[in-house]
């Protein structure tokens, strides 16, 4: 990154021009009526000022119409921010279907990445450009906030549940990835670089970790290993739900209600399994909290995921899991 | 509030010595045991005075660390206790009890003509345990701190936090109920207590914001207290509330803190726009254009203040369409600020504009008061919040409403009312000075805030990058300013106790009760109880409607 006096900070991400042009309509906004105020305030003073100390100036009660212009005028501007802010708000919480995926967990005081192909980083991030990245989040201990200023991005990355954001970035460089949600120590010694790569230069990168093992066959390796086969199988022996196009869709539970199987609905059916138990079957799953690291967890999201895939992206320069059939075979 | 007549009568000048409310006894005794508003009030002001300075003592440290890049100067573990101890000493111990507990409690019976508050007992109560909370938090930052920001954020302080979360929490909990005792107080002194003839429309705008902030002070603190509570017994206990390995929603949290401490922000600045509302009237020789809107302005803020909490959590993991509410119902609470504004702006309109000191603080506060409440609208905006939460911007808006603003209305009322509260003028160059140099040294201070929020720079950072030193270090400068213009009043509010000139009833040529007794004012406030026949603020004999 270029050093010296800047006011902006870089735009690299395809979300980042949307949040400076409702900065920069915010500002003349703001602007226009910080004058206002402080030139009125000057002019009166100066041009009312006290002559003489018996100076006596008239009462003057008020005005309806003044009153309701300004308080209309600011709710209609006030509006206009609403709706701006929140269009760009579901973009930025609206990730693309065609997303690359990377896990991401925040532990004191440090950032580990891995890639879906099971690539692994540490406090910094290679991301190929002009690529959508769905980033699934979760944390050791605290609460640590992903932030990437030059990609307008951020978000909190809580313990016990799992969080997404993602971006686009449309240049590549290297930025600052920050924590910005204070996690205790070394808070500030958490921090790290995006790198977005050129998307040829990306896949040699991403080549030259040959050997490691994708997130969605680690998952189901600890799925095995855990024996969740056992009882999850799409056959009648089945104890517990059938996990194969489960993910994102609506699912009824015990008590009646409907919630979507996202991301950190299967984390949590993992950890506490009772907590929202599907309807029909019983509670006789055990908790596996504290048997499962964070990153275990999000290997199985994944492989859970995956199981919902059965066409992979079309966009695919990498693609979203690596299928193959041994994997597949494994857990049922 | 006086008749007519008062305000164009010369003021008087009380030359021989009398029986006031400062030598009507002597003695500690006299201090610890009174249960006069206004000696209370004057116990409050010693007490937010060493606390304003002690967080202020943080403060620099905070600066001199962040002048350069590297974390040289403290280790991170005591500059996290660093700026976790300025917020709390600043925020509960000086910016809430601040304007009500010493300028409410000494003005609002003189305003509406009562000798004391309802409750003087319990006013008293509520300073002793003030203390008690003030010790109790003292204590934990004398043997090692505490580190958690003043925000609690759990699983941090329930479950991985070192320090003396414990100690300060139980400090911050007996002082909530300080908060709860004043705000009664007021409450029922408003409605049991006015003078004859003082109905709610005859109120100086100062009792109307008190009414309104001790609505907050009811309704809001209990919460924090219980929610303080629960940190505790997480903490101690390992009973799952918060934390999720205990099986807690970290979540939660956030919801119960900010429905508290989002109101807390309107405790700390309605009561300067009560001040300044003084101040504008009287330096402008006008009655306040649009009473009524003023007025309701601050119950609205009031109401409207304790629906906007999620707004601090747009990126926690709240609901998008959550997130959506709590955005829209910010943006209302923006309106009452800037009809405010727009009448306070338009009370100066062909009015005789003095240049005191008040006034300077008053214009002061009119103009960073409309930055911080602009800049808020930034961050209600969800799609732009998402980029600067949790950085320097927010750091920059929140010191422009609580210093740019509550402090600003604070000093103004000081000044304003120190004649009355001392019977001594302080020195007026001196005083024009220094606020000059506190509005100089505030936009040096803060400003460049705003810029290195959005160039990315995250909050409580020990270290940072070396790209943004340059706007660090304009910062440390203007804070350097800002400290010596907060030095210079003690010095010569102090020297004038001794020095300072006697001050008339009425130095100001204002209206109001508190202006219609000797200064400083006798024990019981009035001799006679006093009869109010018109409206606040009634400085022109005949009134004119102006429409349009």
């Amino acid at each position: 990154m270029p050093e010296g006096f800047r006011l902006l900070p870089q735009q690299a991400s395809s979300i980042a021009p949307r949040v400076d042009a409702l900065y920069f309509y915010l500002i003349i906004v703001s602007v226009f009526f910080t004058l206002l105020i402080a030139f009125s305030i000057l002019y009166f003073a100066i041009k009312y000022r006290r002559r003489s100390e018996s100076e006596l100036p008239h009462g003057i009660e008020g005005s309806m119409k003044l009153e309701i212009a300004w308080s209309v005028i600011p709710l209609v501007i006030a509006l206009s921010f609403f709706f701006w802010g929140a269009s760009v708000f579901f973009a930025i919480n609206r990730p693309p279907n065609d997303a690359i995926e990377v896990s991401v967990v925040g532990k004191q005081w440090m950032w580990k990445f891995q890639h879906a192909d099971g690539q692994r980083e540490i406090n910094e991030l290679h991301v190929p450009l002009g690529r959508p990245v769905k980033l699934t989040m979760a944390s050791e201990d605290v609460i640590h906030s992903f932030y990437v200023p030059a990609f307008r991005v951020k978000r909190d990355v809580l313990p016990g549940r799992v969080a997404t954001t993602w971006f686009e970035a449309t240049k590549t460089g290297r930025y600052h990835l920050f924590c910005a949600e204070y996690c205790g120590t070394k808070h500030s010694g958490m921090i790290g670089w995006l790198e977005v790569m050129d998307p040829v230069a990306f896949q040699a990168w991403l080549a030259g970790g040959a050997g490691s093992e994708s997130l969605a066959s680690a998952g189901s390796k600890l799925f095995a290993q855990h024996a969740c086969n056992t009882c999850h199988r799409p056959d009648s022996l089945a104890r517990g739900p059938n996990l194969e196009g489960l993910f994102g869709k609506p699912v009824t539970l015990q008590d009646g209600r409907t919630v979507v199987a996202d991301e950190s609905y299967i984390r949590e059916s993992i950890v506490t399994p009772n907590a929202k138990l599907v309807a029909g079957f019983q509670p006789i799953m055990p908790t596996f909290q504290g048997l499962i690291a964070e990153e275990g967890l999000l290997q199985l999201v994944a492989y859970v995921k995956s199981l919902s895939k059965v066409a992979p992206s079309p966009r695919g320069i990498v693609p979203p899991v690596k299928e193959s059939a041994p994997e597949r075979e494994a857990p049922k | 509030m006086s008749p007519p007549e008062a305000a164009v009568t010369p003021p008087e000048v009380v030359a021989e010595p009398r029986v006031n409310y400062l030598n009507a006894s002597y003695g500690l005794k006299s201090w610890l045991l009174t249960r006069d508003h206004k000696r209370i009030a004057l116990l409050y002001l010693a007490s937010v005075t060493v606390f304003f300075f002690l967080g202020g003592l943080f403060a620099v440290l905070i600066r001199l660390e962040l002048m350069t890049p590297a974390g040289d100067l403290v280790q991170a573990e005591t500059y996290n206790k660093l700026f976790t101890m300025h917020g709390i000493v600043m925020i509960f111990f000086f910016l809430i009890p601040s304007i009500p507990a010493v300028l409410g409690n000494f003005l609002i019976p003189m305003m509406i003509g009562a000798k004391d508050l309802a409750f003087p007992r319990l006013n008293l109560l509520s300073w002793y345990i003030f203390v008690a909370g003030g010790l109790f938090t003292l204590w934990a930052v004398v043997h090692g701190g505490v580190d958690t920001g003043w925000t609690f954020y759990t699983p941090y302080s329930t479950t991985y936090s070192n320090s003396y979360v414990i100690a300060t929490a139980v400090g911050i909990f007996i002082t909530g109920f300080s908060s709860i005792l004043t705000g009664l107080n007021f409450i029922v002194t408003v409605h049991t207590m006015r003078a004859p003839g003082l109905t709610w429309f005859r109120l100086p705008l100062f009792v109307w914001s008190h009414y309104a902030t001790s609505l907050i002070f009811v309704l809001g603190t209990p919460v924090l207290a219980v929610t303080i509570l629960m940190v505790g017994v997480e903490r101690l206990f390992h009973l799952g509330i918060f934390d999720p390995k205990l099986g807690g929603d970290p979540i939660l949290f956030q919801h119960l803190f900010w429905f508290y401490s989002h109101p807390a922000v309107y405790i700390m600045v309605l009561p300067a726009m009560g001040v300044v509302s003084e101040l504008v009237t009287t330096f402008s020789r006008k009655n306040i254009f649009g009473y009524k809107f003023v007025a309701f302005a601050s119950v609205a803020i009031a109401v409207l203040g304790f629906l906007v909490w999620g707004h601090h959590m747009f990126v926690s993991g709240q609901s998008v369409y959550a997130g959506m509410i709590f955005s829209f119902l910010s943006f209302l609470v923006a309106i009452p600020s800037a009809v405010k504004v727009f009448n306070w702006t338009a009370t100066m309109y062909k009015g005789s504009i003095s240049y005191r000191t008040p006034m300077l603080y008053a214009f002061g506060f009119i103009g960073l008061f409309t930055i911080g409440g602009l800049t808020g609208l930034f961050l209600a905006s969800t799609g732009l919040d998402v980029h600067v939460h949790d950085t320097y911007f927010i750091v920059a808006h929140f010191h422009y409403i609580m210093v740019g603003g509550a402090i600003m209305g604070y000093m103004g009322g000081i000044h304003y009312w120190w004649p009355k509260i001392s019977g001594k003028l302080y020195p007026e160059a001196w005083a024009r000075f220094s606020a000059l140099v506190i509005f100089i040294g505030f936009n040096l201070t803060f400003f460049p805030q705003f810029i290195l929020g959005y160039l990315g720079m995250p909050r409580r950072y020990h270290a940072y990058p070396a790209e943004f030193q340059i706007l660090n270090v304009m910062s440390s400068a203007g804070a350097s300013i800002l400290g010596v213009g907060y030095v210079v009043p003690l010095i010569y509010f102090a020297w004038s106790m001794r020095y300072g000139k006697a001050a008339p009833a009425n130095p100001w040529g204002a209206t109001g009760l508190e202006w219609d007794t000797p200064s400083p004012p006798p024990t019981e406030n009035f001799p006679v109880t006093p009869i109010v026949r018109t409206e606040p603020y009634r400085y022109s004999p005949e009134e004119v409607e102006v429409i349009g």
